[in-house]
């Protein structure tokens, strides 16, 4: 077999992007002496081709010759000298390399069949007079991640994998005492408790023989927190106060109640499913994947919006994805690098690394991101969260799935790999400095295009009716998704068959592994070749790996040895319930806590807009593909230069009719640490505001939840848990909004070594809307001068967590209230008024409060405006000028008004606090008189705009 | 003749197929979702169609570089019914990765075709070194040659989503020619004219290029997508006009063009 090592780089004078990037970060991290980068990419070409062949390899299909050259069969041969430094990066042996695939495809199109192999690395030559220390911070902090690569130090010959030999493996179990239970627990990385060792242990017993490690691996898998929610499904006592099932009686019951008729499906499939039109269902769900990104933030990212986009893809029979949204809660992004604990990276990498995952598999799906959040506070500097959510759309017929026994187990999509190794129950571990060497399996390189092509094909084998059920391969692999897909039938399950990467893994690891883009089928058999045309008419491979049955039992066979025998029942009944103990103590609030006076508060307000918090974020917007699919009407960016902030998004998924969703997030962690119910409360609010806001009606919204807490053992992190979950189901039942899904990630916190820091309680509420008809829908930046400006809905004195307080460092005050029957009242005759045509832009007032909410609408609009406080309705005790501008109360809009509508709207808000502040001016110039009379802001709105765009052009580098 | 067929070419990675098809429906066309195994297997397919569409997407995972596998499969697969489809004075349209595909093809701009150059212009990583979102004015060019873009106001209001849209010729002499022929479709501007600059143009084009066709006219590469802008509520700012303009939902008129030309 022949070699060959291709190397390919920009022509000189042509401006290389990639090489300009990396000089920015090397900047960053204080490495001054960088004369110039030249960056190569390097392809190592393996199998039986003669030098004509390699020339048409390497000039026709590897190099661009307009704008590139190339180097073979040895490369360019640079070489490490003085002043030039070469590092070259490969991926672990294992780790997938969506390049080597289209590569070898290139090549087999061009009628080369000798090529057997091809593996990319990249390399960088770094010139400048750097020292080695110097070198090898670059290297760490920016060229590779050892997660998933390597430096290369020498050429890499191919390691031959070692034949094969399977042996039957026995847990010692039944003779176990505590201590080897919870040692054999540690060591697999089970991440099982003692009691749930145990309860293993009595079931073997009763049967009079030891576990295999796939069966041990399989309810490891299946009692994960990540898969069975242990604590949110399970008994709490809270306060005293008996609580039998925290989810259930909590989120879940508000759903039971409420009945709403749209509801299609809730809490029991992949994702929530509710009515779209008469034809057609839409379905939602968001989730987390926040310590793969803590450890490789592109591939956890990446994974993490592949995950969910396979929810939906699972939901029913199969929905089309069609929006995605992503909330990211990071570390502060400018810290100083010397401050960042070992072990963790710095919350820029992260931002950058999760920002370019999700960028990349939701563009290369061909699904637009039409809206998000981001959030930052040093807490999660060593565990950021990453929520991705995705909505699909799926005829009604299609929303309901059976499982029956005799169907046939189709694997469809990606092959198996080792890559995923307990990722389910290492989601519920402790991130420590040791993290990246003990759970480097978890994490994973997505492969966008593998998915596009299951989705493709999937949805027309879904449309020719060829299977019966379908979910996706998540967390936990085949384990799970055979496992729950046979639940109430029975399965049996030939591991052999299923399609591997590379030779050599263990059958529990073909089992377990969350190797990505797989999907499960449950075909019948009549069906199954006309299934098997329509996959392989795309390239998509498709293998039967087994059968349901009527047996009630897990049944896993390698090569015909039995190596599985597990009854479902004991798999999804068989875990021991604990009863955890929740305290919450309710802190002193104390409202009368302010900064000291001051008469002129523009500083403040360019200083919050400036804020981590509240900037633009326009540089990782842009990055997303919004109008992909050709359904995004109100997107992300909006008004006169497309570059103001938004509320919710507008989507129209049909091309003939108008009907839309409308999505939004609510989002606040700065409150939980006050109270995490109000904070529950502020999400909800949030998120509906954000709806009405756009033209949406609460009437017909339904909501997510996404729980991220941090060690809920300790009995104040559960009891804050409990408070939030008491939130949802009081506030629901208000707004009758049901909760359609939900998900919760527990034990967010970092071990530094020296201390454990907790991420602050975190809710994610996101909310999802029909919306009749799009071209009702308003945006929230100013149309005209002359048009009058309301507030609507009442300002408190609710300084606790605000950005106000954050920006001035004060701490605590009193946490805005939510008070759901008047919010719900105003909401509704705001959505009245904007579906009359009343309102010419409105915008949800959160963080920065009135002060920023007009900033927006006024620099997004491209006017400004004359503005006095005296007439915002308000707890009548406020006498300050800077309560009444950055008080975060809830449930308040900024409205404009046409001037000729004056009259009409103030009728429609009759009833609900309500005052007409000032009007848009003809110029740019913005003055705000106090409740004194004098003037408490005068700038414009350029400065304003221009403040609130800073931080991420400074952060970036970059002047747009 | 009374229905124009349309081909939108699929492959892995294909993803503005549906919303091109609704485009082309929408001017009055028939338009067909064909995966490329599919026309490889029925070659003869292609002549059936008057009206091919390489949609948006990132065909192959855009690995090694945009369009550069899908460009390879057609080149080594179709070349000979391409040529013929060609031949008969057929049209074609490559958006964005379907730019990029033509262009990797060689089938585009073809300026200097008869002199023996082949490949004679790329579509690199854009200056910013990633890929962008941003509604961009394209603005016509004093002349040129292209069907499709027949009759369009000056200047037209479309996104671009890409991260290798940077148009380079491959030389001085290719440029001159382009210009020259009437090549240029498209460039990036600003509304009120002048040099845009970043971010008018997006990703750095030689000459601010967005679109160019062949000598015929009749094939048109462009990055920005008029498909994503071919009714009035996707435009961004329709809610600050009073009243529809003719700015909204102008995408459409390039497909109505095509779909005009093809019927004859």
């Amino acid at each position: 077999m022949k070699y060959a090592r291709i190397e390919v780089r920009d022509r000189k004078g042509i401006f290389d992007a990639v090489a300009g990037g990396l000089k920015k970060d090397i900047r960053d991290l204080g490495v001054k002496g960088v004369k110039d980068i030249e960056y190569i990419r390097v392809y190592s070409v393996r199998g039986d081709f003669s030098g004509r062949d390699l020339r048409r390899i390497a000039e026709d299909i590897l190099t661009d010759r307009v704008s590139q050259e190339c180097g073979y069969p040895g490369g360019f041969g640079t070489r490490s000298s003085k002043n030039a430094h070469v590092v070259e990066v490969a991926y672990n042996a294992g780790v997938m390399d969506p390049v080597e695939e289209s590569v070898i495809k290139a090549v087999k199109d061009s009628g080369l069949t000798g090529v057997n192999s091809v593996t990319t690395s990249k390399r960088y030559v770094i010139k400048g007079a750097l020292s080695a220390g110097q070198i090898d911070k670059i290297t760490d902090r920016l060229l590779y991640n050892r997660v998933i690569q390597h430096i290369v130090t020498r050429r890499e010959d191919e390691k031959a994998a070692a034949p094969y030999r399977f042996r039957r493996r026995e847990i010692d179990l039944i003779s176990a005492d505590d201590r080897i239970l919870q040692g054999i627990s540690a060591q697999r990385q089970l991440y099982l408790s003692l009691a749930e060792m145990k309860a293993v242990q009595k079931h073997f017993k009763k049967l009079g023989r030891n576990p295999t490690d796939c069966e041990i691996e399989t309810l490891a898998q299946t009692w994960s927190e990540h898969c069975k929610h242990k604590t949110m499904m399970g008994a709490v006592r809270y306060n005293g106060r008996k609580i039998g099932n925290l989810l259930k009686e909590t989120v879940m019951k508000a759903t039971r109640e409420l009945d709403r008729p749209w509801c299609v499906s809730v809490f029991k499939d992949n994702a929530g499913i509710i009515r779209f039109d008469p034809g057609h269902d839409i379905c939602f769900k968001v989730e987390t994947h926040n310590h793969p990104s803590a450890l490789e933030p592109y591939g956890g990212a990446e994974t993490g919006i592949g995950g969910v986009i396979r929810d939906t893809m699972g939901t029913g029979r199969g929905a089309r994805p069609i929006i995605n949204t992503d909330v990211f809660c990071f570390g502060v992004p400018d810290m100083p690098l010397s401050s960042v604990p070992k072990g963790a990276l710095h919350p820029k990498r992260v931002l950058k690394g999760v920002v370019s995952g999700v960028r990349d598999y939701g563009n290369k799906m061909g699904i637009p991101t039409v809206n998000g959040a981001v959030c930052f506070d040093g807490r999660y500097t060593g565990n950021p969260l990453v929520f991705c959510g995705n909505v699909g759309i799926l005829p009604r017929r299609f929303s309901t799935k059976k499982v029956s026994p005799g169907d046939l187990i189709v694997a469809v999509g990606g092959r198996t790999g080792r890559d995923g190794i307990h990722g389910a129950t290492f989601s519920s571990a402790e991130l420590t400095v040791e993290s990246e060497a003990v759970s480097g399996t978890a994490v994973q390189i997505g492969n966008p295009i593998t998915e596009k092509k299951v989705v493709d094909t999937l949805l027309k084998a879904r449309d020719l009716g060829l299977y019966a059920a379908i979910t996706d391969c998540g967390a936990g692999g085949f384990s799970s998704a055979v496992g729950e897909m046979g639940k109430d039938t029975g399965a049996e399950v030939h591991l052999e068959k299923a399609p591997l990467k590379y030779r050599g893994l263990e059958p529990w690891e073909i089992w377990v592994s969350e190797a990505q883009e797989r999907m499960v089928l449950a075909v019948k058999r009549k069906d199954l070749k006309r299934l098997m045309n329509v996959f392989r008419s795309e390239n998509v491979e498709a293998t039967v790996i087994g059968k349901f049955t009527n047996t009630g039992k897990l049944r896993i066979y390698f090569r015909r040895h039995l190596i599985a025998d597990l009854d479902m029942s004991f798999m999804h009944e068989g875990l021991p319930r604990v009863t955890r103990k929740a305290v919450w103590k309710r802190g002193k609030e104390d409202k009368s806590i302010l900064p000291p006076k001051r008469a002129d508060l523009t500083p403040d307000l360019l200083n919050l807009l400036s804020s981590w918090n509240v900037c633009s974020k326009e540089w990782i917007i842009r990055q997303y593909d919004h109008e992909v699919q050709g359904g995004s009407v109100l997107k992300p960016l909006v008004g006169v230069n497309n570059d103001g902030p938004s509320d919710a998004s507008v989507t129209r998924p049909l091309f003939d009719s108008n009907k839309g969703i409308a999505l939004a997030n609510g989002i606040n962690p700065c409150y939980g640490d006050i109270d995490p119910y109000w904070m529950a409360a502020g999400a909800i609010d949030e998120a509906l505001r954000q709806i009405v806001a756009v033209g949406g009606t609460v009437e017909n919204i339904a909501l997510l939840d996404n729980f991220c807490w941090g060690n809920t053992e300790n009995p104040d992190q559960l009891g804050g848990l409990v408070r939030a979950s008491l939130a949802c189901y009081d506030m629901a039942k208000v707004y009758r909004t049901p909760f359609i899904s939900g998900k919760d990630s527990l034990n967010n916190e970092f071990n530094t070594g020296t201390k454990t820091v907790s991420i602050p309680p975190t809710l994610l509420i996101s909310a999802i809307g029909v919306i009749d008809d799009v071209r009702r829908t308003i945006s929230p930046d100013v149309k005209g001068p002359g048009s009058l400006i309301y507030v609507v809905g009442r300002t408190f004195q609710e300084m606790g967590g605000s950005q106000y307080f954050r920006v001035k460092r004060k701490k605590g005050g009193m946490v805005p209230r939510v008070r759901p029957h008047g919010s719900l009242r105003l909401m509704k005759k705001v959505a009245s008024a904007i579906k009359a045509g009343l309102v010419a832009s409105a915008h949800d007032c959160s963080e920065g409060g009135i002060a920023v909410c007009l900033a927006e609408m006024l620099f997004a609009g491209g006017y400004g405006a004359e503005v006095s406080l005296e007439r915002v309705p308000r707890e009548r005790s406020i006498d300050r000028d800077d309560v009444l501008l950055f008080s975060e109360s809830n449930s308040r809009f900024v409205i404009e008004v046409p001037a000729e509508k004056q009259k009409a709207f103030e009728g429609a808000m009759k009833g609900v606090p309500s005052g007409r502040i000032g009007r848009v001016s003809e110029g740019r110039g913005l003055v705000i008189r106090g409740l004194g009379g004098g003037n408490v802001v005068k700038t414009d709105c350029g400065t304003l705009r221009n403040r609130w765009k800073k931080p991420f052009e400074r952060l970036m580098h970059e002047q747009s | 003749m009374n229905k124009v067929k349309t081909i939108i070419l699929r492959t892995a990675g294909t993803n503005c197929d549906r919303e091109t098809a609704y485009a082309f429906r929408a001017a009055g066309a028939e338009a067909d979702l064909v995966h490329i195994n599919t026309l490889l297997k029925q070659k003869a397919a292609l002549a059936e169609y008057h009206i091919l569409a390489i949609p948006g997407g990132f065909t192959y995972g855009d690995d090694v570089a945009s369009g550069k596998v899908f460009a390879n499969e057609l080149k080594a697969g179709l070349k000979e019914q391409l040529s013929g489809f060609l031949a008969e004075g057929r049209l074609i349209i490559g958006i964005c990765n379907g730019f990029q595909v033509l262009v990797k093809m060689g089938l585009l701009p073809g300026a200097k075709k008869r002199q023996g150059c082949k490949i004679e212009a790329t579509l690199s990583l854009n200056d910013s070194g990633r890929f962008e979102d941003r509604w961009v004015y394209l603005k016509r060019p004093g002349r040129d040659i292209c069907v499709w873009t027949r009759g369009l106001p000056e200047a037209i209001y479309v996104p671009v989503a890409h991260a290798e849209g940077k148009f380079i010729p491959k030389d001085a002499g290719v440029l001159e020619a382009l210009r020259k022929n009437g090549q240029i479709v498209f460039r990036y501007a600003r509304k009120e004219g002048g040099s845009p600059g970043y971010p008018g143009n997006p990703n750095g084009s030689v000459d601010d290029i967005a679109g160019v066709c062949d000598p015929t006219g009749r094939i048109l590469g462009l990055m920005p997508h008029p498909e994503r802008h071919v009714t009035y509520v996707q435009h961004p700012n329709w809610r600050r006009f009073g009243r529809k303009t003719e700015e909204m939902g102008i995408g459409l008129r390039i497909f109505e063009n095509g779909v005009k030309f093809a019927r004859g």
